[in-house]
């Protein structure tokens, strides 16, 4: 099947948009596509659905064995996706879209969703990315949750999390992408709440959910936007139509789905709950919010290029949220001394990253997700990593606490360097790479855009040093029973994995690889001009990122670090340790009014309605206790007004015959 | 024929009045069979009115469906005055608000 | 001319019923409201009716008032204070606009020619009446027999009283007896005959005891309440009397010797034996 013929072609930009049309006849191994969902689904069922009911002693075996059939169904997942892929990249260029057809999932009415897969090089990607980083995440968590009572039920969770996620990506409909994406938040929720006993867990739970529900309300709206205008979900139809529909059904349809993306990707506004969501286990923070889950924003802004292509509108409000989300991350990174939480900032910062190189269009849709997945490596490293200090430290996270780690815990130290060089930028460390191909396009496209993206390269050096240094080195401020130590191989031997992936993800970009491989799906884009060479662009970044690094040499590692935090800090320090009052202004925007609102219209209901209600009832009731007296029993006032009625109807009748 | 019916008339106002003023259960329902007899003086009257018999076959039903009124009817005064040593209408006056 | 004689009649009965205060003599005036009725259906060419209206209400259904009417006492009467506020003046304001709108009404309605029933009558009413019952009215006149048979079944339905207590025997009754003897001391044979005088020979005579006073228990209970029993001191008039009429001839009478002569409980028991010897 020869895609470009199926291409819309975009007058304007000289770009293409390629349309989307699986070959659902592929057959061989990508018959199995299903299994790629099935297993960890099924993982999920026998974990969470059916080891409850089992009798009392195999349900002890089960607590006891559990993880490792959560572990299994991830690795054979894995192992599926190792195997589609290498069958799709033994399949023509031309010819790599391949599709499932499983089941009409409903019909109602013109409109028909059927639960149909897409398996194409972009899909390919992630599922390699979720299922490789996920199975890596379970065999970290099998050592991390050693202790936990409830080790069969958080294996569960995560098998569940994976098929959800999977689901969202496998998806050839906006339907089924959304039962992912809710699927997803819905682990996020069970996952970031698993140590429900801690009410702040319960209430970071509750504060994930709730804003992502905001998300989410965007996203269905899109969908019914889109039912509406096209009528259908499907992906196919969807690009096909788009070309035919008016510009601003496209922005709102964009915007709507740039509000979903928001929700799911921790990107302002709605940001604030990605930073509480850390009170999670950490194989949580590694695998939903730093490599998997929040990147489900990315893809979808990426999924549907053939929408934002068409909406210059909604394409530029990605490229501003994204920005801002940036540097907003970057700061809150500088600030927190909580060690998953300076992580969590840095996570949103390099989503805005990817998102900013989302909304660039063509040129930049390969170095989001290139971004993506290194990402995912460096930062699931990170997290990890953050998790196995935390392990060695008793589970604190206050890095005030730390100090000289490096020898105590030399693997996690390295790893972690591994991560943290892949993320600040060294040169040929993964992150250089996409981070410097995104600010690059930036750069290409805005020349303010690409300042800020660069601002925030150096920001992310000075936070990631100042992390490094209060964590790794300096002087010994350990709490006094604290002896730490080595984390078991189990834990480890991921750390070490994803720290060579985080060294060695570059190689993706080696010749262009990955913009071949994805420009079937994304459409090609002749490359604008920077303004300065590639060179002196990458020189650039590099010398601004050593200027941040070297701030927090000066600032940080060159200080003694007091284990209290100093509470005569400037504004700028308080607003970040406060979130940039994130929540403070949601508060005000949303809650409060909110509040007013329904306490109004409780008032009004109350005193209004209920008034007139009840009013209406107690004058009933007083006319009723007025009347009932009539009715006082005795048959002769009855038989009474029965003549008085029958007198009346003969005058009537009198009346009507003799008038 | 209309001083028949005038008579009925009256005959049948006379019964309700006494329906609504006396008391004694048995005297009401007398009136109650004074207003039927008013009612079948107008039938009779009108059946030789209009020349045919149906009048008097209406009359003769009203005096059947009397007579079993009156059977039941004074068998419940019986029973209530078995219960309640008192035949006067208003005593029974408890099923009210 | 019948009808004007009897309407009056019939009209002022019906009056009656309102203002008698006994309910026997309400029925009594219905009665004649009825047999008039019964002529006038005579007069209007209904002779089946006639006899009907006099077999079936005058006799009948009348008879069954009166039944009623013992059953649950004779003298029952209405008082005359009206108990309901109003309901009397009502009654009559209401009765009378409804008396006169009707009769003002039906004098205001053309009747036209009289038909007559002389040819629906010719074959004699009665066949004439049982052609169109058995014909045209058969179902009603079925429907009435169901009717009937459910007012009778309804009938003894609500006379019936349940037996709440076994029926007592010959010999608990004679236990009964022993046992009141026992602890009451109530006599236990049957009760004293009425005096047997000369003169008086009735169930309202008392019969005398030794001592002279009268036995209370030898006359009804009925009797009694009502008043109607003679008294022992006016039985002992009548010997006064009678001894008078004989004075002189029998030396040995001195009313003053007879105990109680002119005493109020009793009359001597031995006076008439006397005065018949």
């Amino acid at each position: 099947m020869n895609l470009l013929s199926h291409s819309v072609l975009l007058a304007a930009e000289g770009t293409e948009i390629p349309v989307v049309a699986p070959d659902t006849g592929a057959g061989g191994v990508f018959d199995l596509l299903w299994l790629v969902i099935a297993l960890p689904l099924l993982g999920a069922v026998l974990l969470l659905g059916v080891a409850p009911f089992l009798p009392a002693s195999l349900r002890a075996t089960v607590d006891k064995h559990g993880h490792l059939l959560g572990t299994a169904t991830a690795v054979a997942s894995f192992v599926l996706s190792l195997v589609l892929f290498l069958s799709l990249l033994g399949r023509d260029a031309e010819s790599r879209q391949v599709g499932q057809e499983l089941w009409t999932w409903f019909e109602t009415g013109s409109l028909s969703v059927g639960m149909d897969l897409l398996y194409d090089q972009l899909a390919a990607l992630f599922l390699l990315l979720i299922t490789g980083v996920g199975s890596l995440i379970h065999v970290y968590a099998i050592g991390y949750m050693e202790h936990d009572p409830r080790r069969r039920r958080f294996f569960g969770y995560l098998n569940l999390f994976v098929a959800a996620m999977l689901t969202l990506i496998l998806s050839a409909d906006f339907v089924g992408l959304f039962l992912g994406w809710e699927g997803v938040g819905l682990a996020s929720y069970l996952l970031i709440g698993f140590w429900q006993h801690k009410p702040s867990a319960a209430a970071a739970a509750k504060k994930a959910f709730v804003i992502n529900r905001v998300g989410d309300i965007g996203l269905s709206l899109a969908i019914a936007l889109m039912f509406a205008t096209f009528g259908t979900t499907d992906f196919g139809a969807v690009s096909e139509l788009t070309g035919e529909a008016d510009q601003g059904t496209l922005n709102a349809l964009g915007l709507l789905l740039l509000l979903g993306a928001c929700g799911k990707s921790a990107q302002v506004p709605l940001q604030a709950w990605l930073l509480d969501a850390m009170e999670g286990p950490t194989p949580v923070s590694a695998l939903i919010h730093a490599a998997t889950m929040v990147t489900a924003g990315v893809y979808l802004v990426v999924r549907s290029n053939f929408v934002f292509e068409l909406a210059p509108v909604a394409q530029t409000a990605v490229v501003v949220v994204a920005t801002v989300t940036l540097l907003w991350g970057a700061v809150l990174g500088c600030a927190k001394d909580d060690i998953k939480k300076a992580l969590a900032g840095s996570t949103m910062s390099q989503i805005g990253y990817m998102m900013l190189a989302a909304g660039l269009g063509p040129v930049g849709y390969p170095f989001a997700i290139f971004h993506l997945l290194t990402h995912g490596f460096f930062k699931a490293n990170m997290f990890l990593g953050a998790g196995s200090v935390m392990h060695g430290m008793d589970d604190d996270v206050n890095m005030r606490h730390y100090g000289a780690l490096n020898k105590a815990m030399p693997v996690t130290f390295l790893t972690f360097a591994m991560g943290y060089l892949a993320i600040i930028g060294f040169p040929g460390f993964s992150g250089f790479w996409s981070k410097d191909k995104i600010i690059e396009s930036a750069l290409a496209d805005n020349l303010l855009v690409g300042l800020l993206a660069m601002l925030g390269a150096g920001v992310t050096g000075f936070y990631m040093t100042r992390l490094m240094l209060m964590t790794f080195f300096g002087e010994k401020r350990w709490a006094k029973d604290v002896h730490p130590h080595e984390s078991p191989k189990v834990m480890t031997v991921p750390l070490m994995v994803l720290a060579a992936l985080s060294v060695l993800g570059g190689v993706l970009l080696a010749g262009d690889w990955i913009v071949t491989w994805l420009e079937p799906v994304t459409g090609h884009a002749e490359h604008h001009e920077p303004p300065l060479p590639a060179i002196v662009i990458t020189l650039l970044i590099t010398l601004v990122v050593a200027i941040g690094v070297a701030a927090a040499w000066f600032l940080v590692g060159r200080r003694d670090i007091p284990r209290e935090a100093p509470q005569d800090v400037s504004f700028a320090t308080r607003a970040a340790r406060a979130d940039l009052y994130g929540d403070a202004i949601n508060d005000a925007v949303v809650v409060r009014p909110g509040a007013s609102l329904v306490g109004g219209l409780t008032t009004l209901d109350r005193v209004g309605v209920d008034g007139a209600v009840e009013g209406g009832s107690a004058a009933v009731g007083g006319l009723s206790t007025t009347l009932r007296r009539v009715q006082n029993g005795f048959v002769r006032s009855y038989a009474l007004s029965l003549f008085a009625g029958a007198l009346l109807l003969v005058l009537v009748l009198l009346a009507v015959n003799l008038g | 024929m209309t001083q028949y019916v005038v008579l009925s008339a009256i005959l049948f106002t006379i019964g309700c009045v006494g329906v609504l003023t006396r008391r004694n259960a048995i005297v009401v329902f007398m009136c109650v069979e004074l207003m039927l007899n008013a009612s079948n003086l107008a039938f009779v009257a009108f059946a030789k009115q209009h020349g045919n018999l149906d009048g008097q076959i209406t009359a003769f039903f009203v005096m059947v469906v009397a007579a079993a009124e009156v059977v039941i009817g004074l068998a419940i005064i019986m029973t209530i005055f078995r219960t309640r040593r008192s035949a006067s209408v208003d005593d029974a006056s408890l099923l009210k608000y | 001319m019948t009808f004007w004689i009897l309407a009056p009649l019939m009209v002022l009965s019906a009056l009656g019923i309102l203002f008698v205060r006994k309910a026997v003599h309400a029925a009594l005036l219905l009665a004649v409201v009825m047999i008039s009725l019964a002529f006038l259906y005579a007069v209007m060419d209904a002779p089946f009716l006639f006899a009907v209206q006099i077999i079936v209400y005058t006799g009948a259904i009348l008879m069954l008032f009166l039944f009623v009417m013992m059953l649950i006492g004779v003298d029952a009467s209405d008082s005359v204070v009206e108990t309901i506020r109003g309901q009397r003046v009502m009654a009559i304001v209401v009765g009378l606009a409804f008396g006169t709108v009707l009769v003002v009404g039906i004098s205001q309605v053309a009747f036209g020619t009289v038909v007559g029933l002389d040819e629906a009558n010719a074959g004699g009413n009665v066949p004439a009446i049982a052609n169109i019952l058995f014909s045209k009215y058969v179902f009603a006149f079925e429907a009435t027999s169901a009717l009937l048979i459910t007012a009778a079944v309804g009938a003894m339905v609500l006379a019936h009283r349940e037996r709440l207590t076994p029926k007592p025997t010959q010999a608990s009754m004679a236990a009964q007896r022993m046992r009141d003897y026992a602890d009451h001391g109530k006599h236990l044979g049957p009760l004293p005959s009425p005096g047997v005088y000369a003169r008086h020979n009735a169930v309202d005579t008392p019969a005398l005891l030794p001592d002279g006073t009268a036995a209370e228990s030898s006359v009804s209970r009925v009797l009694a309440a009502r008043g109607t029993v003679r008294s022992a001191p006016a039985l002992a008039d009548d010997i006064d009397d009678v001894r008078r009429q004989l004075g002189g001839l029998d030396g040995h009478s001195d009313p003053t010797t007879m105990p109680g002569a002119s005493g109020r409980s009793g009359a001597p028991a031995n006076t008439e034996e006397d005065v018949d010897k």
